[in-house]
């Protein structure tokens, strides 16, 4: 191979290809939404050029569960137990908070067995991407209902779903939650800036993606499906990346785009897509957007909502920088003297 | 009859120095456990051996609450069951707790509660104290009087059996840290329980009395939560995830409170992390995930939230996950009773989750051992890569024990088997490559590597289904069992890691094996079966799984009784699980009301069989 040959594979700041960001081959079903949101993850950490080796994949249990072992093979995972992966997380993250912490969870394992852990976490405002992988039924146990499925929505039996749904944007928005966004699996353009900026968010940021089961949530009566949600997408924004280190001023005319700044220097680019007015800063903007949407029956997609200024779960915990688990014995004992001093109390 | 101050004489016991129950009925909520650790302090600073046991309800405020205080110039500071002093402070029990008080005892009582249907007995000495027109001359705010009023019941007993005023008075202001505008009333309060003494009472006549000893200056008084919590601060935990539960809580907030003291960067950051869950599933899957990350990691629970725990436990066994769960026995099953102890998790523990899983499980016998095993249990975890359990249990780790002097702990800490990126580097160089779950020393553990680890094979997908050697998911039969067999082999390795047994005396015919909190009463109750020509030796199992120790201990001995403090005799049964062709020799005891063990519930089994009474 000659050094032109190389020179033409490209490759990221860091000097890495995209293949170095990939993982296992999937075993999921042809076709399936979650294949494509691995694409977008393995897109997002080559253009932002992290290395794979400073990763933890966190995931629980379900189809949606088994894609940290189809990208970032040189990072270590977590495939935890069903609806375990909001702990783990936290008790990994906590350990470690250099560790870039991304998880793939599904709607059975966040809104039903998860449910407690999903929300505890969004309080907490733990710094993760939190990726829900959401296709409305249960896909490794073929076809029931999950707890997102939308009310009235058909199984492929025909059976209707007769409770209200648990919309987990909405959800995490009550909760504290500082980063939601929601986004189709197909939307390469719009989930992956979002990806990117998710992973440079101080805190929890939470992307519900749709992501249609070929298998059991494909057909006529899914709100589901590819054909539906393409059908009812309605893009908020069209959304741009501007990494840190390229300080470049985004040329566009007053009142049409909106820059977000991240905490690295990094920006998010929103330029507004419709008519609707919507401020990604107010927490009360957001949930009348998603109660209207809801009411209207539309998908909306793009970012909801965004908190820059609110503190994480680290410095709630008032961590010391260095991670815990890297703390030696010297910096973990106490002194002879300490525990000369603790010991007196009880004499 | 009517309540009557002064005293009613009765039957008096011979004089008896340093060597009594006292038995204190008060009603919780009422601040009584500030009066009742003076008391107790005081003793133990005058050189008597002492214990104290706190028996209370699952409740905030109301219900009837009872603490126990045993000194024993010889040093059986384990429970006893009746009472030579009986101060009844509380209405509701007032009838029942004069039942208690020993024949030839004392029974101090509140004259200004209406209780009905109290017969004095005769063959007590009954001293009525008015205490509610004492406390009404030491303060006139109302909101502390209650509180005042058990201070005027230190006085009476201080005074009665003539606690050294120096050391009492000093224990006082160490109980209060010190604030004299607390300190104040209280003083008062306890000069007029005294006073009252001296001017209605001839203290000389009262047959029980103090002096001072020098049995325990090399010694503390401390609860096994408080000892265990330092353990691990000083072995070295960083990450606590909990979800409160009694009689757990103390655990972490101890751990909290030293830690906050003790675990500070210069710049005052915090060099720990304790993490209030949700649930205890949360608890311990946030602990499993700080395990796997690299930090020292525990949670501290009770039997319900150990229950909870079972799916995260399997996990940590089979994914090889270093953690340690703290569990602090209570009463089962269910919500059982929580106030009250017992050792009915031994099984539960041992075998957490669906599978084939066994845990090392490390049984402390005391506080001292609470402190120790800290250190020990994150150690284990550490080297064998798995779950530790510790099983506490409410009397060692809610009640105040007499303990040796705890020692700084000097041993390294063992981080196990961590390869770092130049490691591995070192490992290729050999021509080597590395696995995560492949048997390399023939010790049944593996090598590990912490997420963040920059090498290419430093990487691996921690995960609960079926993997082989290589991490890789695998449904295929040999992988399967090349892992599921490797771990039975580290469990032999665990084996000769664990706390060994402690063994008193050797030779005799007869043995006792215990675990846990009984070790307060086997000296008592080796003394008290030599006094009936009964000699016995002990084993104390110290954890699981055993060691030859225990084999040999059954084989050198004719009989062997195997206490246990539940219903079902849970030890005898993985002693003789263990040891099929010896369980003609084993004899099951049990003690399961919930009580503090007493010397009594060994010795009455023991002599019934031995002598046929």
């Amino acid at each position: 191979m000659t050094t032109q040959e190389v020179n033409q594979v490209p490759r990221n700041k860091i000097n890495l290809e995209k293949k170095d960001y990939v993982g296992g081959v999937s075993t999921l079903c042809t076709g399936c939404g979650h294949d494509q949101i691995t694409n977008h993850i393995v897109t997002a950490f080559y253009n932002l050029s992290i290395n794979p080796h400073d990763v933890a994949k966190m995931s629980g249990i379900g189809c949606s569960s088994k894609t940290p072992g189809y990208f970032l093979s040189k990072a270590h995972g977590f495939n935890s137990m069903h609806g375990r992966m909001a702990p783990v997380s936290t008790g990994s993250k906590v350990a470690n908070q250099h560790l870039i912490h991304i998880g793939v969870s599904g709607d059975g394992d966040s809104a039903s067995i998860g449910f407690g852990g999903f929300a505890h976490l969004m309080r907490r405002n733990l710094p993760m991407t939190y990726i829900v992988a959401n296709n409305g039924v249960y896909g490794l146990t073929k076809g029931q209902f999950s707890a997102t499925a939308d009310k009235g929505a058909k199984l492929k039996s025909g059976e209707q779903n007769p409770f209200e749904n648990i919309d987990l944007c909405t959800m995490a928005l009550d909760l504290g939650c500082t980063f939601i966004a929601r986004s189709f699996s197909g939307d390469a353009k719009q989930l992956v800036p979002l990806l990117q900026a998710a992973l440079k968010h101080k805190g929890t940021a939470l992307i519900d993606v749709i992501s249609p089961c070929v298998t059991f949530n494909n057909h006529d009566g899914s709100t589901k499906s590819f054909s539906y949600v393409k059908e009812h997408d309605i893009s908020l924004q069209e959304l741009g990346f501007i990494p840190a280190t390229e300080a470049i001023t985004v040329d566009y005319a007053e009142g049409t785009m909106e820059v977000v700044q991240l905490p690295d220097g990094s920006q998010l680019t929103l330029k507004k897509l419709n008519s609707r007015e919507h401020n990604v800063h107010s927490r009360l903007d957001a949930a009348k957007l998603l109660y209207e949407s809801k009411e209207k029956g539309e998908l909306l997609t793009g970012l909801l909502y965004i908190d820059e200024t609110r503190s994480n779960f680290s410095d709630t915990l008032n961590l010391c920088d260095k991670p815990l688990a890297h703390l030696t014995e010297k910096e973990l004992r106490p002194s002879r003297e300490a525990f000369s001093k603790v010991m007196k109390a009880f004499k | 009859m009517a309540f009557e101050n002064g005293v009613k004489k009765g039957v008096f016991m011979n004089q008896m120095v340093n060597d009594f129950v006292l038995n204190i009925g008060t009603v919780n909520g009422s601040g009584s456990q500030s009066a009742n650790t003076i008391i107790l302090k005081s003793l133990f600073r005058m050189g008597i051996p002492v214990g104290g046991k706190n028996v209370f309800p699952s409740n905030i405020q109301g219900l009837p609450t009872w603490f126990w205080v045993r000194a024993s110039s010889k040093g059986y500071t384990g429970r006893r069951k009746d009472a030579d002093i009986v101060v009844a402070m509380n209405p509701q029990t007032l009838v029942e707790d004069h039942k208690v008080v020993k024949s030839g005892g004392v029974f101090i009582y509140n004259t200004d509660l209406k209780v009905e249907n109290l017969k004095l007995r005769d063959d007590v000495t009954n001293y009525g104290v008015p205490f509610k027109t004492l406390v009404d001359q030491a303060t006139t705010v109302a909101k502390i009087k209650k509180l005042l009023t058990n201070i005027v019941y230190v006085g009476v007993l201080a005074e009665l059996l003539e606690i050294d005023d120096e050391v009492l008075q000093a224990t006082l202001v160490d109980q209060f840290d010190g604030k004299e505008s607390v300190v104040e009333p209280n003083r008062k309060a306890m000069g007029l329980g005294r006073q009252y003494v001296q001017e209605n009472f001839k203290k000389s006549e009262f047959p029980i009395k103090v002096q001072k000893m020098d049995k325990t200056s090399q010694k503390m008084m401390i609860d096994g939560n408080t000892a265990g919590a330092l353990g691990l601060v000083f072995g070295g935990a960083s990450f606590a995830a909990w979800y409160p539960i009694t009689p757990s809580s103390s655990l972490v907030e101890n751990f909290m409170k030293y830690s906050a003291q003790l675990r500070k960067t210069e710049d005052g950051k915090n060099k720990f992390a304790v993490v209030q869950a949700e649930d205890e599933i949360s608890s311990i899957c946030m602990v499993l995930g700080a395990g796997w990350a690299g930090a020292r990691s525990f949670t501290a629970t009770s039997g319900p939230g150990l229950s909870l725990m079972q799916e995260a436990a399997g996990f940590a066994y089979y994914a090889e996950i270093p953690s340690v769960i703290w569990d602090v026995q209570r009463v089962g099953p269910s919500t059982g009773m929580p106030t009250r102890t017992a050792q009915g998790d031994i099984m539960l523990a041992l075998h957490s989750s669906h599978g084939d899983t066994k845990h090392p499980v490390l049984l402390p016998g005391s506080p001292k051992e609470c402190f120790e095993f800290g250190q020990a249990a994150l150690d284990l975890a550490d080297r064998l890569q798995t779950l530790v359990h510790v099983l506490s249990d409410l009397d060692i780790g809610m009640n105040l024990w007499m303990e040796d002097d705890f020692q700084y702990p000097d041993k390294p800490m063992d981080r196990g088997k961590i390869l770092t990126e130049d490691q591995i580097n070192q490992l290729n160089a050999q021509g080597k490559h590395y696995y995560r779950y492949m048997e390399v020393d023939g010790d049944g553990i593996p090598y590990r590597t912490l997420p963040g680890t920059r090498h290419a094979q430093a990487p691996y997908l921690t995960r609960g289904s079926g993997h082989g050697p290589k991490a890789q998911y695998t449904e295929k039969s040999d992988e399967y069992q090349d892992v599921v067999d490797r771990l039975v082999r580290k469990w032999e390795t665990a084996r000769t890691l664990v706390p060994k047994p402690e063994i008193i005396g050797q030779g005799k015919k007869i043995g006792v094996i215990s675990y846990g909190s009984a070790s307060a009463v086997m000296k008592e109750s080796i003394d008290l079966l030599s006094a009936q020509k009964i000699e016995i030796d002990v084993l104390r199992i110290r954890s699981i799984p055993f060691n030859d120790d225990v084999k040999n201990f059954i084989h050198n001995h004719d009989r062997v009784y195997v206490f246990d403090l539940n219903r079902d005799g849970q030890m005898y049964d993985l002693i003789r699980l263990d040891y099929p062709d010896q369980w003609q020799k084993l004899k099951s005891i049990r003690h399961y009301d919930g009580t503090p063990v007493t010397a009594e519930s060994i010795v009455e089994p023991v002599l019934r069989t031995e002598k046929g009474l």
